[in-house]
């Protein structure tokens, strides 16, 4: 489904700031794998979902979706195949415009924008079910501006907007780490939730080792702007935190970093 | 004192769909654009070269909106193509139409005394004076545009351009091209800009190449008068809030002016009204800081 091949990115090249954040990546996802992407703070993690996404250039390697080669093209051409939660709640949403408004841009994501209605009246019938699958009573506060809701209630809405056209690739990035734990568990079960029942391709960052074990079917570790661990299936399930923690000083020479690992 | 308040009126009409322009610029797509002084004279030299030359006042107008368009079109290009910062961009056009200017009229200023007019059109049709008929031309051209505005911000197009204010990233990430509906909105707004100055110019039956100096500031201040008195609770009573602030800053620069304060002394006037009013926040936030402090020391005490 994804194929990155060779990919390198290089921050501020030829400058002294100069920053290789991927270093000759290559992977290569299949239909309905959902990886889960942990490592240290600047590993890369955030780059290579962003190269991916088109935010960034790289300066070498290519990138298939779907067998076709999309690493040339604009971030907003290769979006309608994509769906994307950021870290940062206000990220994903446009906060001076109603739910539904919200919605309705995604609806239109991959489709040319004429002078037809924002949202239609249709449209809310279909959102106001949707929005109920969230369990957050959304569904009766559809003409609020987003600017009013919780991080929790924008992260879920962003989630469901990265669905709602069922993207070839979601690109989940720490979209759970800026919420308190109770919310962050949520929002972690509704994505995973989505992801299975839509059989989604995804690649799911996440700084917490249990999550990234008990979520998703394939694990990546990466560290300095490589791919240091790509494990899956029932060896994957088997991992353990301590086995996982071993590894990552073993492979990557560092240290696990308590702050940004979380452990537990 | 009537015949002053209704100029003011009639003169307040005509800048609220330059004000209009610059709300979408300023607060729809988060840009303060400042092509706009450019553009408010472009359009008044446009429709002013037409009439002379024996053009058609309303034909005048249609022209100068479409200049205004283009105008628009250069800023837009400059900041999303080539990556000058907005403002930057802004003032590229800005001075770049300086000469422009010049070049449509073919000296620094047209007088169009004793011409035909969109007004004097009017005013023959209907059997009513000047500025009754510039009240009637500008207040029916005002609220049409509004509404039009409200429609068009209700669309696909519309929307994509409203959420690119509010948060480019996200409309990438919906597939927007965000360079399209930068340069759509700043094409827009600086077309409704150049109507307001052909609209100007054939009331005061002149253009000057100078005549859209400190525009920016005026349009401004209209918008935030608008937004403080008439509050900004849904779409439509924000654009029309828009309308009765730029009316109520015509009125009361009648009236500082009636009250003495010498007509060389209007633009520091205005200034100083728009610093005092982009800072209303943070004397807020002052005022609040102060409110907790002096809690706290009253609980200590
Ligand atoms: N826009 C940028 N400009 C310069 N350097 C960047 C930029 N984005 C990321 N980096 C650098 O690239 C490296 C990888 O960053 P990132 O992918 O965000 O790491 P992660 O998401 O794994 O924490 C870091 O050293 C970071 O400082
Ligand atoms: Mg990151």
């Amino acid at each position: 489904m994804l194929k990155v091949e060779g990919l390198t990115k290089i921050f501020n090249p030829g400058t002294i700031n100069e920053k290789t954040a991927l270093d000759d990546v290559s992977l290569h996802l299949k239909p309905g794998d959902f990886v889960t992407v942990i490592g240290g703070n600047g590993a890369g993690k955030s780059t290579l979902l962003n190269a991916v996404a088109g935010v960034y250039r790289p300066e070498m390697g290519s990138i298939y979706l779907d067998g076709k080669r999309i690493d040339r093209l604009a971030e907003h051409k290769r979006a309608k195949d994509l769906g994307r939660v950021f870290q940062d709640p206000l990220m994903g949403t446009a906060a001076d415009m109603e739910i539904q408004e919200n919605l309705a841009l995604a609806l239109r994501r991959g489709k040319r924008r004429g002078l037809g209605w924002g949202v239609t009246a249709r449209e809310k019938v279909a959102f106001r079910e949707k929005l109920a699958t969230l369990g957050l009573g959304l569904e009766d506060r559809m003409s609020v501006k987003v600017r009013l809701l919780s991080g929790g209630q924008r992260q879920a809405l962003t989630l469901l907007m990265a669905i709602l056209k069922a993207p070839k690739l979601l690109l989940l990035d720490e979209h759970t780490a800026a919420l308190d734990p109770k919310t962050a568990r949520q929002v972690l079960a509704l994505s995973d939730h989505f992801i299975q029942d839509l059989g989604l391709t995804c690649m799911m960052v996440t700084h917490n080792m249990r999550d990234a074990i008990a979520f998703g079917n394939r694990l990546i570790m990466m560290s300095q702007g490589r791919v240091i661990l790509d494990v899956e299936g029932d060896e994957k399930k088997l991992l353990t935190v301590e086995q996982l923690v071993k590894l990552f000083s073993s492979r990557s020479g560092e240290e696990v970093n308590n702050d940004r690992m979380l452990l537990g | 004192m009537e015949q002053i308040l209704l100029g003011a009126v009639s003169l307040g009409l005509l800048w609220s769909i330059m004000t209009l322009g610059v709300y979408i610029s300023y607060r729809v797509l988060d840009v303060a654009d400042l092509t706009v002084e450019g553009s408010i004279t472009l359009g008044a030299a446009v429709t002013a070269r037409l009439i002379v030359t024996g053009g058609d006042p309303y034909v005048a107008l249609v022209f100068s909106f479409l200049a205004g368009l283009g105008a628009g079109l250069v800023t837009g290009l400059l900041h999303t193509k080539l990556r000058i910062p907005a403002l930057l961009s802004g003032i590229l056009t800005m001075i770049a139409l300086y000469s422009v200017n010049l070049r449509v009229m073919g000296m620094a200023n047209i007088s169009m005394l004793r011409m035909t007019t969109a007004y004097s059109i009017i005013g023959s049709l209907l059997g009513v004076n000047k500025t009754l008929s510039v009240i009637i031309l500008g207040g029916a051209m005002a609220l049409i545009i509004v509404l039009i505005l409200y429609w068009f911000f209700g669309t696909e197009v519309g929307s994509a351009i409203r959420a690119t204010g509010n948060n480019p990233f996200m409309v990438r990430a919906q597939g927007v091209n965000t360079d399209n509906t930068i340069i759509l909105g700043l094409m827009l707004a600086n077309g409704l800009v150049a109507l307001s100055g052909g609209l100007i110019a054939q009331s005061q039956n002149y253009a000057d190449v100078q005549m859209g100096t400190g525009s920016i500031v005026i349009g401004l201040a209209s918008l935030i008068i608008g937004e403080v008195l008439f509050g900004k609770r849904n779409f439509l009573s924000r654009l029309l809030s828009v309308l009765f602030g730029a009316i109520t800053y015509r009125i009361i620069i009648a009236l500082v002016l009636r009250l003495g304060m010498p007509a060389d002394d209007l633009k520091l006037f205005t200034a100083i009204t728009v610093a005092l009013a982009l800072s209303l926040p943070r004397f807020k936030d002052l005022r609040d800081t102060l409110k907790v402090s002096m809690n706290g020391r009253k609980k200590h005490a």
